[in-house]
């Protein structure tokens, strides 16, 4: 029965362009069941869109290339598949939601003849069929007079409006996952509460599993079972959605958790201060050998200069990648989260 | 829409009246006599011909009456040539240049786009380099050189076309492949570089996520996108291929308007090139308006927009 | 498993699992040498052997431009009837001319005119469209209005209408010839400088010389076009062809240069008539034109590139 719904082993990209390789995701590994939300947490540019994107095989090729991995979508190997067979796993298996919808629409085309596209494709029906199963959609997802609306032009439409509409064309040929590439960042943040309920409606409807791309933790807080943290082309902590915000284990974490703003925390404790991770991400034109985020790290030892930690296992399902889980580190008390030490100032002090 | 069409027409119109005024204002105060430079006529004879042609009226009442003449669609007489109407010489001439212009620029337009996207879906490939290699050298070559080269060839070594002059369509098929060639070449390299463009925009991923085939996104997201910023480009090469046909008409001998333009500049013929040049502003702007009122159907951005 | 595979082959010792302190540790590794904007250009042109090679043929053709016709035994305007239409012998490099004028030295005069056109007819559109858009983006209000809406019009009428009306303004000298690239090109430029200046005048930078009581002129010379600097060497590049070709062009169809003056265009004009008979008097000066205008216009893109990788293709 173990047969996950995607399964993603060991997968590693690189883009190699004319001034070298870039290693934009270093060997991933994570599942995804049947309905389930899956957020991928990371910094811009850590290989989180690129991982999605490739397992849609979006990416153009070259410069785009699998160096090694499988991606096994109910057990079957989309690695190796060509272009033209992943057109029929494409809008009907898995489909995506881009983040900026004034882009990811095409300007000349009417919203309702890009929507009836992948319906036509994949339901082989007719056109007048197509328009009545497409003006279905765009109701579902919740847009006013949709037949009219079948007629417009993106640029037409609102932000918000341009969103349901990427999304009834995601929907439409009702999906076993979706992808949703940071779908609410170019949103303001009424419109990304009315988009993130009219997600988690269609997946309480529809029963699909989403795979959720962002670098907000709010949105993951309402949307997501599970997180996996990336960091410079690397899972470095996945669990739970409790494990990860209740029990944080990577330092790297931790730097996000305490990023974000909190209302009742400010409200708590007039002074408090947001954490800001110092540094940036390395260059992953030679990513070092050692642990990525090692020279950004509080904590760092000399064990993270020298090689990349193993994924430890914190909890059951909760993988952590960093040598503080080592037994002969140090016990360091993490600033954030159930366990954290009640002054962070002390923690400074050490 | 509308709102957008009468500011081109507004526009196109103001243009015309300004290319009118300007080339006569301009004509009339360039030193010298027309008729100084003819054989030596006596000075009554010049008198008499300048107040035949109304030249000896002041400034204003000439500008009147040419400004009327225009409104009547009649762009004048020529000085030189006793009794020839500039609109005789259009009716007579231009439509050989027509027929030359549009046969190139028939030619030229699907070639261009065609050769673009070969190009661009073939980028850093064999028939890429070859492509762009053509346009390079199509942009460098100048067209009299193009013009030559190729009668050299076919005409005078191979003897597969006529050398020269303007009979049959058989005549007319080497001088529009010399006056396209230019076309074809700049045309390729701005397709290509539109379309690769296109092929990085994120809607043409949205239509890849949608699981469309490679044609199926080629012909309804990207060759269509592309070709757009195109469109207002398509009048200005109207202006090149009317250039282009007086090189191409000198040399292969075509009785086309080309020859009569040149003429009337270098011989002072004013009325004649007054006429003449605010005819081809006319054609021009009336093109290229036609092009704008294109350019507004195809793009659903430019009907709100603007 | 990687890991595993990875852990085995170094050893971590209990010393190894020390914090360090931020100071002692190895700084973040900066892995690029950073390399100045300009050494950057520098250093990708040098590395392309298409701009190595059209900048050669520049090289050469300027030079020659130059230097050939001080060292040429013959004048490029005297006629010599005994020896008409001699084609290319030691005597005369690139044979003669219908009216026995050496070719050799007509060709490299004519290089001058042809190559001065070039150069003037690239840079006087910029010049003068690096105002009036300076102006137009700077002050904006009904300065801008107006300036832009001559433009509008400004564009609308034909490149021949204003290459008719100046050449019977002007004559027809290399001077008429430059002054009609500029009237025809400077629109264009205008209305892109004036774009940029619009992007860039409420930057910081600007408006911090803007608050130390930096004059507007001195705001738009001094700080903001520096900045669009890279991009009108690579316009000014890409002109040089354009105008070139304009030349060849009005020569030809005989509105341009004439004999006994000369260019590129008037040669090839004048070869043009008897090109069957004596074809060297065409292809010289055509060979030549092509190849200088392939040169700048390879040269163009190359530096293009250098400036801006992203456009790269």
């Amino acid at each position: 029965m173990n047969e996950h719904l995607l399964e993603v082993r060991n997968l590693a990209v690189s883009f190699d362009t004319y001034a070298g390789e870039v290693q934009a995701v270093r060997g991933i590994d994570f599942t995804l069941d049947a309905g389930e939300t899956l957020a991928i947490v990371g910094e811009s540019g850590c290989g989180k869109s690129v991982t999605v994107q490739t397992i849609m095989k979006l990416l153009p090729s070259p410069p785009s290339r699998i160096k090694s991995g499988s991606i096994l979508y109910r057990g079957e190997e989309l690695v190796t598949k060509s272009d033209k067979e992943m057109e029929n796993y494409r809008g009907k298996e898995f489909s995506m939601v881009f983040q900026d919808s004034m882009t990811s629409l095409n300007p000349t085309m009417r919203v309702g003849n890009q929507l009836c596209e992948g319906i036509i494709k994949h339901q082989k029906v007719s056109h007048a069929k197509a328009k009545e199963i497409a003006i279905q959609m765009l109701r579902q997802v919740g847009l006013p007079n949709p037949e009219k609306c079948f007629r417009r032009y993106p640029h037409t439409l609102s932000g918000g409006m341009r969103q349901r509409v990427m999304i009834a064309i995601a929907i439409a040929c009702n999906p076993q996952i979706l992808f949703a590439d940071e779908p609410t960042t170019a949103l303001d943040v009424t419109m990304q509460a009315q988009i993130l309920d009219l997600m988690n409606n269609l997946k309480k409807d529809l029963g699909t599993a989403i795979i959720l791309i962002t670098h907000d933790l709010g949105v993951v807080a309402q949307m997501a079972d599970r997180i996996s943290v990336m960091y410079a082309g690397k899972i470095v902590e996945s669990g739970t959605a409790d494990q990860i915000f209740y029990n944080p284990r990577h330092p790297y974490t931790w730097g996000l958790l305490g990023s974000m703003p909190s209302v009742a925390d400010s409200a708590r404790r007039a002074k408090s201060e947001l954490f800001s991770i110092p540094g940036t991400p390395p260059d992953l034109f030679a990513p070092p050998a050692g642990c990525a985020f090692a020279a950004r790290c509080r904590y760092c030892m000399g064990a993270c200069q020298k090689l990349d930690a193993p994924e430890f296992q914190a909890d059951d399902g909760h993988l952590v990648r960093c040598w503080l889980l080592d037994e002969r580190a140090p016990h360091v008390t993490p600033p954030i989260g159930r366990h954290a030490a009640l002054n962070s100032a002390d923690e400074e002090g050490k | 829409m509308g709102k957008y069409i009468l500011r081109r027409l507004i526009i196109s119109l103001i243009t015309i009246w300004l290319i009118a005024t300007c080339s006569f204002f301009l004509l009339r105060l360039l030193p010298g006599n027309p008729f100084a430079t003819d054989q030596l006529l006596p000075t009554e004879m010049v008198e008499q011909l300048m107040d035949y042609y109304g030249l000896n009226d002041p400034l204003w009442k000439q500008y009147l009456t040419f400004m009327q003449n225009l409104l009547h669609g009649n762009f004048g007489t020529s000085l030189k040539y006793a009794g020839q109407s500039v609109n005789g010489i259009i009716a007579e001439k231009f439509p050989i240049s027509a027929q030359l212009g549009l046969q190139a620029y028939i030619l030229s337009l699907p070639l261009g786009i065609l050769f673009g996207i070969l190009a661009a879906r073939h980028r850093g490939k064999a028939l890429d380099y070859s492509l762009v290699g053509f346009s390079v050298l199509g942009v460098s070559v100048p067209v009299f050189i193009i013009a030559s080269l190729l009668q050299y060839i076919f005409a005078i070594k191979l003897e597969i076309f006529p050398v020269a002059q303007w009979k049959s369509f058989w005549h007319t098929i080497l001088p529009t492949l010399t006056l396209s060639l230019g076309s074809i070449a700049g045309r390729t390299r701005t397709m290509r570089t539109l379309m690769l463009e296109v092929i990085s925009e994120d809607y043409v991923k949205t239509a890849k996520a949608k699981g469309l085939s490679s044609p199926q996104i080629v012909w309804r997201h990207q060759i269509r996108n592309a070709i757009i910023p195109m469109i207002p480009n398509l009048g200005m090469e109207i202006v090149g291929i009317l250039m282009g046909s007086f090189v191409v008409e000198q040399i292969f001998a075509i009785p086309g308007i080309g020859a009569y333009f040149v003429k009337s500049v270098t011989s002072l013929d004013y009325t004649m090139t007054l006429g003449l040049t605010v005819f081809f502003g006319v054609f021009v702007v009336g093109a290229n308006f036609i092009i704008d009122l294109i350019y507004g159907l195809v793009d659903p951005r430019i009907r709100v927009v603007k | 498993m990687k890991d595993t595979a990875a852990v085995s082959s170094v050893t971590l010792t209990a010393e190894d699992f020390r914090p360090i302190p931020r100071e002692k540790r190895k700084a973040d590794a900066i892995v690029r040498p950073s390399v100045g904007y300009w050494a950057d250009v520098f250093r990708r042109i040098r590395q392309d052997k298409v701009a190595i090679i059209s900048l050669a043929i520049i090289a050469i053709i300027t030079l020659l431009a130059i230097f050939a016709p001080m060292f040429c035994p013959y004048d490029y305007e005297t006629n010599n009837l005994q020896a008409i239409n001699q084609p290319p012998s030691a005597e005369h490099w690139f044979g003669t001319d219908q009216l026995g004028r050496d070719l050799w030295a007509r060709v490299w005069t004519g290089a001058r005119v042809s190559l001065l056109i070039g150069l003037g007819g690239a840079i006087a559109p910029q010049i003068v469209g690096i105002f009036f858009g300076g102006i137009s983006g700077y002050f904006g209000g009904w300065v801008d209005m107006l300036i832009m809406r001559i433009i509008d019009v400004g564009v609308c009428i034909p490149e021949l209408v204003y290459i008719t009306l100046m050449m019977l303004l002007m004559g027809s000298g290399p001077l008429a010839i430059i002054v009609t690239i500029a009237l025809v090109g400077w629109m264009g430029s205008a209305r892109f400088i004036r774009g940029r200046v619009l992007q860039f005048k409420n930057r910081e930078f600007v408006l911090a010389a803007k608050s130390q009581g930096a004059s507007p002129m001195r705001q738009i010379f001094r700080y903001i076009l520096p900045n669009i600097l890279g991009q009108q060497v690579v316009s000014i590049t890409a002109a040089i062809p354009g105008a070139i070709f304009t030349e060849a062009y009005l020569s030809f169809i005989g509105l341009g240069i004439k004999s006994p003056t000369t260019s590129w265009g008037q040669l090839a004009q004048t070869g043009s008539s008897l090109y069957r008979l004596y074809p060297y008097q065409l292809w010289i000066p055509g060979a030549l034109i092509s190849i200088t205008i392939l040169a700048f216009y390879l040269f163009g893109n190359c530096l293009r590139d250098a400036l801006d990788p992203h456009l790269r293709d």
